[in-house]
């Protein structure tokens, strides 16, 4: 009987102190999303200036350049996902993966070659755990982003898109990232990146001027395009690293929660057994005592 | 007189905005001012220095490190991949 209330005193206490380190990751991520939506927001003016220098550049110029035009016969696409570092975030990574392979599977299915590429360490080890080929993969910091990766694997990207496909360049460009829509609602998404899709200025935008470059239109948009890309890898880095946070600020409250309904389950069933631990003891004494009496 | 309207961003973060009455920077072919009215440009930076003469207060200087800036009926945007003000 002893041994009984010691089990349950022992699921007691790591249970508290399993639901102490829940509390303390939840209350970090909590700080953190703030600080991941602030520079996200921060990093949005040039993201914004960037896409509205393009879409002016492109929209008004009859140029070809290689990254507007798109290739008759798409046959390699790559396929960034952006996943998390660690784990305890709930669902967040599986589902940006699974994402990712919906993506894949159309773009198999419209006979293109898929060549991943991963960010996070939760990517690589889905990958690596089958087995499967990827291109590159970068790890760390997933999140806190920094610009300077950013640029990297934007350089990397811009460069394998710049090849031939001869000679194992890409056709095609998607990013696979969780977007930020709310505190409660992450979504996973997948975008393409390259060839760019333009949109054509609404009707109520007034139209784009008509731009002097300097000192050539194929210049300007040799050095504008892949910046454009990489603030669409930093700003979708952002997102998903604000998702991660909340995803996992979730997890760990739900977590705690769950530890706080473990704690009342065994502290009621430690009770119980301490109580019939009592109450057999007291009748064993009872028995004993009426044995003695009528002896 | 007509005013600038200048916004100067670095890639993860805004470094200054306001009215201005002109701006100074280098592109790849050399300097280049910006006063109201200017035809719209879209042009490369060099590394170096940029200018900007705002409406109210003390020039405003500012290192700039490569991007790219335009201008569109005086609003300028300099954009670029990496800014810092000077103060001195």
């Amino acid at each position: 009987m002893g041994a009984q209330i010691r089990v349950y005193r022992q699921k007691i206490a790591s249970t508290s102190s399993m639901k102490k380190i829940f509390k303390a990751m939840e209350l970090i991520a909590t700080s953190r999303i703030g600080k991941a939506r602030s520079r996200a927001r921060a990093a949005l003016p040039y993201a914004e200036a960037i896409t509205r220098a393009v879409s002016a550049v492109a929209s008004q110029n009859d140029i070809d350049h290689v990254l507007t035009t798109k290739v008759d016969n798409p046959t390699r696409a790559a396929v960034l996902i952006l996943t998390s570092d660690r784990g305890l975030a709930g669902a967040y990574s599986t589902n940006v993966l699974k994402q990712g392979e919906a993506l894949t599977k159309r773009l198999r299915e419209d006979g293109k070659e898929v060549r991943p590429y991963l960010y996070g360490r939760k990517a690589q080890a889905f990958y690596d755990f089958r087995e499967r080929e990827y291109d590159q993969v970068w790890t760390g910091n997933t999140d806190a982003p920094e610009v300077e990766r950013a640029q990297e694997i934007g350089r990397t990207l811009v460069d394998r898109f710049l090849q031939p496909t001869e000679e194992g360049g890409v056709d095609e460009l998607y990013l696979v990232y969780t977007e930020f829509q709310s505190m409660v609602k992450q979504e996973p998404v997948a975008r393409r990146l390259l060839p760019l899709a333009f949109v054509e200025s609404d009707a109520e935008h007034e139209p784009n001027p008509l731009y002097d470059f300097e000192p050539n239109a194929e210049e300007v948009l040799d050095a504008l395009l892949p910046r454009y890309i990489e603030s669409k890898i930093f700003a979708a880095m952002l997102e998903a690293s604000a998702s991660e946070l909340a995803a996992r600020q979730r997890a760990m409250k739900s977590a705690a929660d769950n530890a706080d309904d473990l704690i009342k389950k065994y502290t009621l069933l430690r009770n119980n057994a301490r109580q019939a631990e009592i109450t057999q003891e007291l009748s064993e004494l009872i028995a004993g005592a009426d044995a003695l009496a009528a002896s | 007189m007509a005013e600038l309207d200048v916004q100067v961003v670095a890639s993860d973060h805004a470094v200054w905005s306001g009215a201005a009455k002109s701006v100074r920077g280098r592109t790849v072919e050399g300097d280049m001012g910006i006063l109201p009215g200017h035809t719209p440009v879209l042009s490369l930076l060099a590394e170096g220095e940029l200018l900007i003469d705002p409406v109210e207060g003390a020039p405003v200087k500012a290192k700039v490190n490569g991007g790219f800036f335009s201008v569109d009926s005086d609003r300028v945007t300099i954009v670029a991949d990496d800014a810092e003000l000077i103060e001195d």
